[in-house]
Formats: structure tokens, sequence, C-alpha cells
């Protein structure tokens, strides 16, 4: 007994600071980049060349979000389009004339540090900056000049019931565990998720949403579904890493979906591969309007 | 007949060079191997009209490698009657390669492979198999998952009960397949490397190092010394984190607070050294063919070692605490045991098989990189139950960080990067091995004439481990099933691929 009060003793106070006082993370950290495409000579094309999972485009490509599904399960009722033309509905590419600049995209970037790298000129930037969720996939695409656009809280209704409290019920549907455990890291003294009223609940009949990471594996799908379905609504569908939102190093395998975009209303994209816990908590905190 | 080749880790074999063995001869060469304390690494088929089996066996004792072959029609005589460590391989095979093993005592599918946007009724169906089942008065069933009550990956768990006591479980898994291994034909690709690193993400230095040997043999690279000693850090971080976080959950487990929670913390504060050491607290983006792409100055081994030795002490503080616990010992004494001889039987790798007292341990057996001419302290328990993984999990941390205070006192000199690689030599076989935190981590890969991908097999240690939690389970009462797990926390992804 004495030799617990005593461990505990000496463990003292892990709690980070957050949000009150940003984290120090590592100097190598690579979080939100920024792109100074003033610096590009033309015609180079080096980033997009050598980005292993092209999230660099030199098109404006400009992802838009589709309508969610009025009910994921009856997705397979309705006639089947196919992978292509559906991806092509979410990413619909828009060329706009003129100068042609870089966008990562980062739905698809992986944060491996090979175009900052490769870049001869400088002009691609990996920050300390954690903050990297946000609403809509377009607003993921980081382009020149724009700065990012940060997650904004939810529609009125949602932000009043869940403002407060949110209840989240986490399924990992194709996932390489790493964005698993970077979630339930946020459990742990250092992040302390209770403290802000969110919670991670075992029954989706318990939960206000659901967090989902993977590529959305075919062998996950209906129980993702299905889980979604048993979450009474309203609800909220937060994806969490590159895999959840594009499919991740797995994009285009037979195998998976490429994340939940074209399967459920997602209300919070956050990117990275697996993203910083920090960057899920900022995310959370931002969509219910906290921050 | 061509003898079997006598290989080291990660060293390349011309493919003419692997005796093709009648069925027979092979059947017979791996039991006489496996008599004589041999384990099957891998075992292998490459789909097509005339399937060829490759088996890999890991003789630990000479520190070598066997590759033979066999060629086989429709079907072969199964070889897991007489060596059931291969029952996980042959069921895999049949999935593949379409190859029925005659005999096979427990036919089913390993992951139900199932392309999207596959709407046919026809088999498989994830998780529609013909499961085992105990009959009789009060006998039932307890069927968990896919999707379980934690934050967990999903897999099905079919409970076969008396009461509260458990005759039997089974595991049905395949929910996290996304075709790996497939994807990797004709490769390298640009992304394969990232891959790699997402096989088991909670490993990626053990799977990214397994394959970066692979590249470096074949491409006949020359990694640094000093790459070397920053790859060994790596891991031993890696399984330090996740040791540490296996503490806190077992203690979770039985409700034993103080460590649970400390725990949580502290394995964050040894990823935080992964990511001073790369930026990613899983190690992402740090190993790369040929070298690593951070590099240590005296600065950061200065704050790595400060951060090591405030984490360690915290460690050893909540750890002794729990090993003091008579509520913590009576619940992980004799729950889960599994006899030497059973671990033997099914093949059973990394700290699972320590726990039970075979001494079995890549960085020694098959060393490769930094650990050549190392003696390595190999942490051993006998008991094989749940106190014996966990205890294995405590010595473990504590030789870890003795070995990354050896390893950031003599860093070597010299580059850490190599030239890039243009060209694989072409027609060769390659198995490497690494020790992950959870075991061996196989990865083979076959060349064509090309220099590209032939095959690529990924052998994680779940693969071997997952029998041994269901083995030892039987007997047990249900609720310790979550105690059970914990004590292996094997994983869903690597064993689905």
């Amino acid at each position: 007994m004495f030799n617990i009060i005593k461990a505990r003793w000496f463990q003292g106070k892990v709690t980070s600071a957050y949000p009150a006082k940003d984290p120090v993370l590592s100097d190598r950290y690579r979080g939100l980049p920024v792109l100074d495409t003033s610096k590009c000579p033309p015609d180079c094309r080096i980033c997009q060349n050598i980005c292993p999972n092209q999230a660099i485009s030199f098109l404006t490509h400009v992802p838009t979000a589709t309508e969610p599904p009025s009910s994921a399960l009856s997705k397979g009722k309705k006639k089947k389009k196919s992978k292509e033309k559906r991806a092509a509905e979410v990413h619909p590419k828009v060329e706009i004339p003129g100068v042609l600049k870089p966008h990562i995209d980062l739905g698809k970037c992986l944060f491996c540090n090979e175009c900052q790298n490769a870049c001869p000129c400088g002009c691609i930037h990996y920050t300390q900056n954690f903050r990297v969720a946000a609403r809509k996939p377009q607003d993921l695409v980081v382009t020149d000049g724009t700065s990012f656009s940060l997650a904004e809280s939810l529609e009125k209704g949602r932000k009043k019931l869940f403002h407060r409290s949110l209840k989240l019920r986490v399924v990992s549907a194709g996932d390489c565990n790493a964005c698993n455990v970077e979630v339930n890291v946020l459990n742990t003294l250092f992040f302390d998720l209770p403290r802000f009223g969110i919670q991670i609940v075992a029954s989706p009949r318990h939960a206000d949403g659901v967090l989902i990471t993977g590529p959305v594996s075919e062998n996950m799908r209906e129980a993702l579904l299905k889980t979604y379905d048993a979450v009474p609504g309203p609800k909220v569908v937060i994806a969490v890493g590159s895999c959840a939102i594009t499919g991740g190093p797995f994009r285009d395998h037979p195998e998976i979906h490429n994340g939940a975009m074209d399967m459920l209303p997602i209300d919070l994209y956050v990117p990275g591969c697996p993203p910083h816990p920090m960057s899920i908590l900022d995310g959370m905190l931002r969509l219910l309007g906290r921050l | 007949m061509k003898p079997i080749p006598e290989l080291k880790n990660a060293q390349a074999v011309d493919l003419e060079d692997i005796p093709v063995f009648n069925i027979e001869q092979f059947k017979q060469q791996i039991l006489s191997h496996v008599q004589a304390n041999c384990r099957v690494s891998v075992l292998f088929g490459i789909p097509g009209p005339n399937v060829r089996l490759y088996c890999i066996l890991a003789d630990d004792a000479q520190h070598l490698l066997l590759p033979f072959a066999t060629d086989v029609g429709q079907e072969y005589p199964s070889l897991t009657p007489e060596c059931p460590q291969v029952h996980l391989f042959e069921r895999e095979i049949w999935e593949q390669c379409n190859v029925t093993p005659i005999g096979h005592p427990w036919l089913k599918p390993v992951r139900f492979p199932r392309k999207a946007g596959n709407t046919s009724k026809t088999k498989p169906m994830i998780g529609i198999t013909n499961y085992f089942q105990v009959q009789g008065e009060e006998v039932h069933e307890v069927g968990v998952g896919p999707v379980h009550a934690g934050v967990i990956e999903p897999g099905h768990f079919r409970f076969q009960c008396h009461g509260e006591n458990v005759y039997h479980l089974e595991i049905s898994l395949g929910y996290q397949h996304r075709g790996i291994e497939k994807k990797l034909i004709g490769g390298p690709y640009p992304r394969t490397l990232l891959q790699m690193e997402a096989v088991a993400g909670d490993t990626s230095i053990g799977h990214g190092l397994a394959y970066c040997q692979i590249l470096e043999t074949l491409a006949n690279l020359e990694v640094s010394a000093r790459s070397h000693t920053i790859r060994a850090i790596a891991l031993e971080l890696e399984r330090l984190a996740n040791h540490t976080g296996d503490l806190g959950a077992l203690a979770g487990d039985v409700a034993f607070l103080p460590t649970s929670a400390a725990c949580g913390a502290l394995r964050g504060d040894y990823l935080n050294i992964s990511a001073v050491l790369c930026g990613s607290r899983l190690g992402r983006g740090l190993i790369k063919p040929g070298g690593v792409y951070f590099d240590l100055d005296a600065q950061r081994i200065q704050e790595m070692r400060k951060r090591l030795d405030k984490a360690f002490a915290g460690t050893k503080r909540t750890s002794e605490i729990l090993f003091d616990a008579p509520s913590v010992l009576s619940r992980f004494e004799n729950t889960g045991r599994l006899a030497a001889s059973t671990a033997v039987e099914i093949g059973l790798v990394g700290s699972a098989a320590r726990a039970c007292g075979l001494k079995r341990d890549i960085r020694q057996d098959h060393p490769i990189g930094w650990f050549i001419g190392q003696n390595i302290p190999i942490a051993l328990c006998e008991s094989g139950d749940v106190l014996a993984r966990a205890r294995m999990r405590w010595l473990e941390i504590r030789n870890s960080v003795a070995l990354i205070q050896t390893q950031l006192n003599q860093l070597p000199e010299g580059n850490i990067t190599a030239p890039k690689i243009t060209h694989l030599a072409g027609n060769k076989l390659v198995a490497s091995l690494s020790e992950g935190w959870r075991g061996e981590i196989c990865h083979v890969a076959i060349t064509n004439s090309e220099g590209t991908f032939a095959h690529y097999k990924i052998v994680d240690p779940s693969f071997h481990n997952w029998f041994g939690l269901a083995l030892a389970l039987r007997g047990q009462a249900i609720f310790d099933f979550p105690l059970c797990n914990k004590s292996f926390n094997l994983s869903y992804c690597g064993f689905d691929l």
C-alpha cells in the first residue's frame, strides 16, 4: 500500500496543459506542410514524381463532398456504380488554365518527407503545426498562398447536443493498428480525453457517433455500416488517418474501399499516417466548438 | 539431388540451387528437421497452373535457414497431422493456391479474401465457416466480434463453454485483409516501404527492417555500422513502448489501476523518444533501403538518454508495485498456461515462446546488422502462464533499456545514406528475419529474371501465435479471456495482411 502511494507520488501530474498551452513536439515532427510555390521553377515536377502515394498534383484538383447516402445499408440495393465512377464524383478534376502549381492532398499524404527532401528550391516545408483536421475533403488540399482553414464546429443543432458531451464508438476497419493506438492513447493520463467530456464507449447504442480508422476493408464494410446504423441519430462521423479518408498507402487495392468517404457522411477528417494524437484531439475539440 | 542450401539471415540464393523434392521427400525433410529442433519459419505456395510449395526451416542452433521446394498438383497429403505447426500455412496454401492438403483436420478459410464491390453470395463470406462445436447438456456457445468493446482491431472469437469454463476457443480472422502480398508482385514500388511500415502499424520498424534487409541483399547494398546501430535503437524503442503498454493493459484487466494509469503515460514517453529520433512516434519514415533517414548528433543522443532514464525509472517503480501486489499475482498465476511441449509443437515464437522457457530470439539465433557478434541477454521464464508473459515484458524492458544505453554510447561514425537502388538481382530467393516486439518477423522475396518480385511472403509473429492463445484458453474461465488475450497481444492486421 505504502509503495503504491509512493509510486503515485513520484509520478506526479502528467496531464498536458493543452489547450491552454501548446505541447512541445519533436523538432523532426512532420505536421501541416506549407508550400511556397513562388520559388517553383516552370515545369518542375520533382515533388509530384517523387511522392510515393501520388498526393501531389499539378492540376487544380478540388474534391467536393458527395451527398451522403440516405441510409448506409440501402447502398447495396441501389444501382451499383463502378469504383472509378464513384471516385470521379468524389474527386472531380477541374483544370484551371494558367500556371500549374503543386497541391498536396493531405487525405493522401503520408507525411513521409520525400517531397521536402527532393525539392531543390525549398518550396515544401513540413511545419510543427499539428492542427491538420478539416471538415470538408477539399479543405485538406494545401494550395499555394492560401492558409489552411481549420475545422469549424458542427452546425447549431448537433453542436448544442454534443458540445459538452460526446460518446464515440471506435471502429477499426482494416487499419494497421497505428491509428488505433493513437486514438487509444487519448484515454491516457497525458491527453486525458474524458476531461473534455469526450468518451469512448463500448456499445454503438451508447454512442453519439463513430470514429473510423482504416481504409474500410471489404471484410469490415458490413460490420462498419451496421455499427453506424446502430448509433441513434443525430450522430457524427469522424475519419482518422489517411486510410479512412482515401485508403492511405493501400489506395486502389481491390480488397478495400478507399476510405469511408463514399459510404458515410463524414463530419471530421483527421489526416496523417497515423495522425498525432494532438491532431485528433484538436480536431475533435474544434468540431464541438470548444476551441 | 542437390543439397539443401544453408543460408544466413537475409542471404540470397539462386532459385535453381533450391532442391525440388517430390512430396514424400519434402514431407520427410520437414518432419526429420522438426524432430531435430528446427522450426518451420514459413511454408507457402506460388499460385499458378503448377503450384510450387516452398518451405524455409529455421535451424536456430546452427543459425541457418534451410529452403527447399516441391511441386504439387490439385492435392497432396497434409503434413499437419504429423507436424501441427504448419496447420495454418496449409490452410493458407489451400486458400491462395487452390491446392487441397488431404487429411488436414482443420481446413477452413484463413482470411476470406474478397474484392470490394463483389455482391455475389458465393463463398467465402467473411466469418461464415464451419465452426468447431462441442455438443452436450448445458454446453453453450459464446460469439464475440468482429467489433469488440474496446479500441481494438476486429476479429471473431467463438467459445465453447460449460458454465464459465471454456472447452475450446476458435479464432476466425480476416476482417483486416487489405491484399498486401498480392499487390507486391511486380514490385518493389515507390510506396512499398510505406505499406511495409503499415503491415502492422505497431511494428513499423520490425517489418520495415525485414523488407529493407531483402532489398539490401538483392541490390548488394552496404549498410553502414552507424545506420545499423540507429536501426537497432529504433527496434528496441518499439519493443519498449509496446511492452510497457502491455503491462499497463494487463494491469487494467485485473483492475490494478496505479500501473494501468502510469503505463499509459510511460508508453507515450517511449513513443516520444522515437519521435525525437525520427519525428514519428511509431518510427514511420526512419528506415530506408541502405540506411536510415535520420542521424543522431550529440545533443539528440543526450536528449534521448535523459528521456530514457526518466521513463525507465517510472517503469521500474510501476512494475515493482504490479508484481508485488497479491491481488495481481493471484489473477496472473496459473492463468492461461501453455506447456513448453505445446509451444514447441505449434511453433510459438517471440516473448510468448520465451515465457514457456523456449530460448527463441532472432537477435541471437539469426543475428543481422548491429546484433552480429553481440551477446544479447535473452530473458526467459518457465511457467508459460499470464504471469510469465507479463514478467517477460518487464525483463525485456530492462534488457532493451540496457541495449539502447550501450548503442547510444557506442554509436560508430559513418554515413547513414546509401546510393539509390537501381537494380535488383534476378532469379533469387531471400528470406529475411527480424525480431519484432512480438517475435519473429519473416519476409521472403522471390525475384524473376527482370529483378522484380515474382512472389512476396510476409509472416507476422501473430501468424504463429494466435493458435497459442486458443490453446492457452482451454480449461480457463471465460472472464479470463481479456487477460489471456492481452498477455499475448497479437496483431490482427499483421495476420490478415
